[in-house]
């Protein structure tokens, strides 16, 4: 970010290295929403505000130039088409691709945590699973799931979106989590032996809390990951049972596309509230380095 | 001259402590051959530059470090690991857990040991060294003298019988250390600990101090004792008399006098 005028920087949102503190590996909350600090009044109003205008705006556009829906639905339709017999048409889509997503994500982000606190101990296999580590991470997992279903998995449950969910989740977790896991403070840990403490009492009462804001950083790129890969493998082979990605490739192959949009935007809302979620757990447990 | 009474025998005694450590460039002598006795209820002071071998010393001491050879005895028991009982260890800086409040931070030792928190003993001791009412907040709320006040009394709250601190007031501002210093000699005055207290600041060294241990590096040895005769209780006043400066100079000079082999070869 060198090109970048120093009061500009704050504004950029990302990340990368700029926003996480390096005492103890600890983690600027603010530094994860791009902006320091709570939001002001002012802030909040001129959010809403530009959301507002981007949605009247592009209703007039569309209206004015008379846009078939086709090419780009109105975003009054959108909402329209939301309210339109929802349970059939979304709601049950949605349990499902919840039911893969907590599923997947559970069983993901519990081996990856766990798989953070043993690598961590000794340096050597650290390094060893690493590269190994890398490679889950930068595949993109949605595309195993029509694999899975003809092979390993076979059949036309739930099961391959929610293995998919779990490789895609797990290492974002064990990578993050492992990061917080190696910031010891020799200090730290040997204060609590110079009170007797045994390895599992320095791990509980040192290591794992010093490593959670970090952790919880995992989780919440995971569950991102872990919503993407579920929606994603039910676009490229869903279940029998659907699934919210299904229904956008159904709408899409129709032309609906308001409902295409209606589809999208409960997408955006789950994804929405999992960075909420963890924003708030993150400030409730981890804020306690300003 | 009492040698049948078990209570005139030292609290700490340091046999020919040797620490060698394998460093990619070689093998590091931190600590070679030191041998000392700290009597009950004793305060000495270790000075010496860095990487003399001080925290190692007292690390070992505290049971946190294997000595390659050499013995420490405390209580007449060789150490072999923490001995938290006996022993209470404070840190460079305050070393304070930031995720939780000072209460919490101050349970600590009684936590791990599995044992209950002596409420009242607590609530004495925070009065006692000005931190009542600051029970639940947090490290980062309090300025760095209030911090050292609060690991002192997580140091106190098991009631161990030897103290060991590593530079505890080295990152405070002067006025904040001779506060600090004040507090230490008020609470081992009435509490007649046995402190073994590393700092690299002389003047420190010479308030607090019976005896003051003067170390130099690479190997870390043993370099002289200084008595320090100096009436107490001290003041800060004393610090400003000629006595006091005087013997600054002379500690100041032994320190120095350590470092310059390692100065040249560098």
């Amino acid at each position: 970010m060198s090109e970048v005028p120093k009061e500009l920087q704050d504004e950029i949102p990302s990340f990368d290295e700029e926003h996480v503190s390096h005492d103890h590996g600890t983690v600027d909350w603010t530094g994860l929403t791009s902006v320091r600090g709570a939001r002001s009044a002012l802030e909040v109003g001129t959010v809403i505000a530009i959301a507002v205008c981007v949605f009247f705006g592009t209703e007039l556009i569309l209206r004015i130039t008379d846009t078939p829906t086709y090419i780009f639905p109105k975003p009054t339709a959108v909402v329209q088409a939301l309210t339109d017999d929802f349970w059939l048409q979304y709601g049950k889509h949605l349990v499902v691709t919840l039911q893969e997503f907590f599923l997947g994500f559970a069983i993901g982000s519990t081996i990856g945590l766990v798989l953070a606190a043993v690598i961590t101990q000794k340096p050597f296999v650290e390094k060893v699973v690493a590269p190994y580590i890398i490679i889950l991470v930068v595949t993109p997992m949605l595309a195993l799931v029509p694999f899975l279903r003809l092979s390993l998995i076979r059949g036309t449950s739930i099961w391959p979106i929610v293995a998919a969910v779990a490789l895609a989740s797990g290492p974002m977790v064990l990578i993050n989590a492992a990061t917080g896991f190696r910031r010891t403070d020799l200090a730290k840990i040997a204060l609590a032996r110079s009170y007797g403490a045994t390895t599992f009492q320095v791990f509980r009462k040192i290591r794992f809390p010093l490593a959670l804001p970090m952790i919880i950083v995992g989780y919440m790129v995971g569950a991102i990951f872990g919503l993407l890969t579920a929606v994603g493998g039910e676009m490229v082979s869903a279940s029998d049972q659907g699934g919210l990605g299904h229904q956008l490739i159904y709408f899409f192959s129709l032309i609906r596309m308001e409902n295409f949009g209606a589809v999208l935007l409960i997408i955006e809302l789950l994804g929405l509230s999992i960075y909420f979620v963890f924003y708030f757990i993150g400030k409730r447990w981890a804020s306690w380095e300003s | 001259m009492v040698l049948s009474s078990s209570a005139a025998k030292p609290k700490i005694q340091i046999r020919g402590a040797t620490k060698v450590y394998e460093a990619k460039t070689g093998p590091v002598h931190a600590l070679e051959d030191f041998t000392l006795d700290v009597d009950d209820g004793e305060l000495v002071c270790i000075v010496g530059l860095s990487g003399c071998g001080k925290t190692t010393l007292l690390w070992s001491t505290a049971g946190l470090h294997a000595l390659t050879s050499g013995e420490i005895l405390v209580n007449d028991t060789p150490v072999i690991g923490p001995r938290p009982d006996e022993i209470g260890m404070m840190f460079q800086d305050a070393n304070l857990l930031p995720w939780r409040s000072i209460r919490k931070n101050i349970e600590l030792p009684s936590e791990i040991k599995k044992q209950h928190v002596d409420e009242e003993r607590v609530a004495m001791l925070l009065e006692e060294v000005g931190l009542a009412g600051f029970e639940h907040s947090f490290p980062r709320e309090l300025s760095g003298g209030m911090q050292q006040r609060a690991s002192i009394v997580r140091a106190l709250t098991t009631d161990p019988g030897i103290l060991l601190m590593d530079e505890p007031f080295g990152a405070l501002d002067a006025f904040t250390r001779d506060e600090m210093n004040l507090l230490l000699m008020r609470l081992w005055t009435e509490t007649s600990k046995t402190i073994v207290f590393v700092t690299h600041n002389i003047g420190e060294a010479i308030f607090l101090a019976d005896r003051i241990v003067v170390m130099t590096p690479r190997p870390g040895r043993l370099e002289r004792i200084f008595e320090v005769d100096l009436p107490r209780p001290r003041t800060v006043a004393m610090t400003f008399e000629p006595s006091f400066i005087e013997l600054v100079h002379e500690i100041k000079s032994v320190v120095e006098r350590g470092a310059r082999p390692v100065a040249e070869v560098r």
